[in-house]
């Protein structure tokens, strides 16, 4: 029982991971690239469940829900660099900072307007109901299974993107010298409101494919975005295999911290303070990761380009 | 800063009616009205202004403002109300942190606090005070409720978790405090977790035989999804926090069948909570929630007092909010000494009523049900 216990945990934290992964590819993609911090990363997030809500109630099909977010989000992306992020390039952190936390004040009202207070009905396929087994001794919920495909599949298809095609060479130019490729001809302001739409787009899907397990509220953005934050500071900045690398061990640490430090506490310590301390531990588990990476690697586990 | 003033007309049938000329009173109401967790707040204001619409009284001014959901606005507000606005009277609170932050120094100054939702214990006990009335719970009734339906159902390897906040810590030690059986295990988890994943893999692993949690909000709606997606069918019981009726849609499905306790519910046998589902249906055009009924039993608190007395003999007033002369639409209903209620408190099913999700009263869970408290308050 144990041994199972911990395979499905593993998988757990595999999948928590991956989803990270979806959030923090476009903060890094964006942090990296335009050197933009951009808070409002969560809001996409939100617009991406929100979109998928609504359209997999319109219509039924939990697909279209799916294609509506990623277009929806990369939208609202698009607009947002258009419309707000380009005067904000040249200023500094602390402008975006402002800029940024103001979206996501108005888009959570937006949201309100557009939907009511209530947290919004948004449920997986009845195909990914319950549980599949796996390895003939694990029950494992399906469509968390089906989660971990797709993320990695569109983890892979991000990497193809970025070392294998034209454009990606030219968005790894810019993440390693933004005025020697501007210089070269390239249009680097066509690549930055591509490479924020891209990372809307992978936000928006995130949330949609989270808001089926979780709830589609006003604000579910924000909890993802400071676990997204410590994923690409550990993964290091810019760097989308550190994202992946990163979000899986954040994954795991979280998911593994919250099923076993209590017991294992529990050997040492009187069962009660040991649950206390436990709980307490496992919530600040992942930020003590951090500290630790951030002492014996400043500039995180894949320091990008340079 | 949205602001609304809500006065109540003088209508010409009003004038007609020779009436003992009262003081106006004046109601300030704090409440959650945007960002996370508004559904609760705008729910509280509109059973509250449904009473004082219907009850067309003019000496009654409410001014309502938008906390945010944040403590050090919810007491600039606060701060405002009594100062600038002089209100007499403050409800409208929705969570315990705020309450904790503008209760205290509000009814120290004088003003008479109703609490329409939070009950935190710290008022409840040896901190009670004259001003302060609570019109909901006690925040440890329902989960006590929920134990002592536990005992009767027969499970005695409950498994229990509940957020690492002190809300949280209430809930565990309510449930524990009338449930008799074993623990399969007891878990705290992060604020505003989102995942349960972990969770729910050491359930399935524990062998209990019904699960007990308190998870507010969002996290009860994510909770409740992954635990059904994960094929899980162990009982489920909870407080009514998240089987409300504008959180059920939400959730989906996955809430069917599961038992949870509440004060209230809209198929309570009276013709006062008859009279509030039909109109707040017809007023809004949605089923009314726990905390509308929270809001609207509030409101006709207070009228029921100007009835009687008048604000400026505080101590009549006060007299007459304890006596409780008012028709809940939650049958009987009165103040205990520490000025927080003794009621009825229900187990519910969660039914498909049509396409909608609903609950249904299938028992009564704690009768004259008083919270712990009582007895350490002095009044």
């Amino acid at each position: 029982m144990g041994a199972i216990l911990l395979l499905e945990q593993c998988l757990n934290g595999l999948q928590l991971g991956i989803m990270l992964f979806l959030m923090a590819a476009g903060l890094t993609l964006i942090f990296g690239v335009m050197g933009l911090i951009n808070l409002a990363h969560g809001s996409l997030y939100m617009i991406g469940a929100f979109a998928c809500a609504a359209v997999a109630s319109w219509t039924g099909s939990f697909t279209l829900g799916l294609v509506a977010s990623v277009v929806c989000a990369a939208a609202a992306g698009a607009l947002i660099e258009i419309g707000v992020m380009r005067r904000l390039y040249q200023r500094d952190h602390l402008d975006q900072v402002l800029a940024t936390f103001a979206l996501i004040l108005i888009s959570s009202e937006a949201m309100r307007w557009l939907f009511g207070s209530y947290p919004l009905y948004l449920d997986v396929p009845e195909v990914f109901y319950g549980a599949i087994n796996l390895f003939g001794v694990l029950q494992y919920s399906r469509y968390r299974l089906f989660i971990i495909v797709l993320g990695l599949l569109t983890a892979l298809g991000i990497y193809l993107l970025i070392n294998k095609t034209r454009i990606g060479m030219r968005i790894r130019a810019g993440a390693a010298d933004r005025q020697m490729t501007a210089a070269l001809g390239i249009n680097i302001s066509l690549i930055f409101t591509l490479v924020f739409a891209l990372g809307a787009a992978l936000a928006g899907f995130a949330g949609a494919l989270v808001g089926s397990i979780q709830s589609v509220d006003i604000g579910m953005g924000e909890p993802v975005l400071i676990l997204a934050f410590v994923v690409v500071v550990i993964g290091g900045i810019g760097s989308i295999r550190g994202a992946l690398v990163g979000a899986i061990i954040v994954g795991m640490v979280d998911t593994l911290g919250r099923g076993y430090l209590p017991q294992l506490l529990q050997l040492i310590l009187d069962p009660v303070f040991a649950n206390t301390l436990g709980a307490a531990l496992a919530s600040i588990a992942i930020y003590l990761l951090m500290i630790m990476i951030l002492i014996f690697k400043p500039k995180g586990l894949f320091p990008a380009y340079g | 800063m949205k602001k609304q003033l809500i006065t109540s007309m003088l209508s010409a049938a009003l004038c007609l009616a020779p009436q003992v000329e009262a003081s106006p009173v004046k109601v300030g109401m704090i409440t959650t009205l945007s960002g996370g967790g508004s559904g609760l707040g705008v729910d509280v204001r509109d059973g509250f202004m449904l009473a004082v619409n219907n009850a067309n009284n003019s000496d009654l001014e409410v001014i309502i403002e938008d906390d945010g959901r944040k403590p050090s606005l919810a007491v600039q507000i606060a701060d405002k109300m009594i100062q600038k606005d002089k209100v007499d009277i403050l409800t409208g609170i929705i969570w315990s942190n705020l309450a904790m932050a503008v209760v205290p120094s509000s009814v120290n100054q004088g003003i008479l606090y109703l609490s329409p939702n939070a009950g935190p214990s710290a008022f409840a006990g040896k901190n009670c005070n004259k001003n302060y009335f609570n019109v909901a719970w006690q925040n440890d009734n329902l989960h006590e409720a929920m134990g002592s339906y536990a005992n009767g159902e027969g499970h005695n390897n409950s498994f229990i978790l509940a957020p690492n906040y002190p809300a949280g810590k209430d809930a565990l030690t309510g449930y524990k405090r009338f449930y008799q059986g074993q623990l399969s295990g007891e878990l705290y988890t992060k604020l505003g977790q989102t995942d349960y994943a972990a969770e729910i893999a050491q359930i399935r692993a524990s062998g209990a035989d019904s699960v007990f949690f308190f998870l507010p909000g969002g996290m009860g709606i994510s909770f409740m999804k992954q635990y059904s997606q994960a094929g899980m069918t162990i009982p489920l019981m909870g407080p009514a926090f998240s089987f409300d009726q504008g959180i059920l849609q939400a959730v989906g499905k996955s809430a069917l069948g599961v038992r949870n306790s509440s004060q209230w519910n809209k198929d309570l046998d009276n013709a006062a909570n008859k009279t509030f589902v039909a109109d707040f249906q017809s007023a809004y055009g949605r089923l009314p929630s726990l905390y509308a009924s929270q809001g609207y039993d509030t409101a006709n608190l207070i009228l029921s007092a100007m009835q009687s007395t008048d604000i400026n003999d505080k101590d009549a007033f006060r007299a007459a909010i304890k006596s409780a002369q008012f028709e809940s639409v939650r049958g009987d209903f009165r103040f205990g000494n520490n000025q927080h209620p003794i009621q009825d408190i229900y187990v519910r099913e969660v039914v498909m009523q049509g396409d909608v999700l609903t609950n249904k009263i299938i028992g009564v869970a704690l009768k004259d049900h008083q919270d712990a408290y009582a007895a350490d308050c002095a009044l």
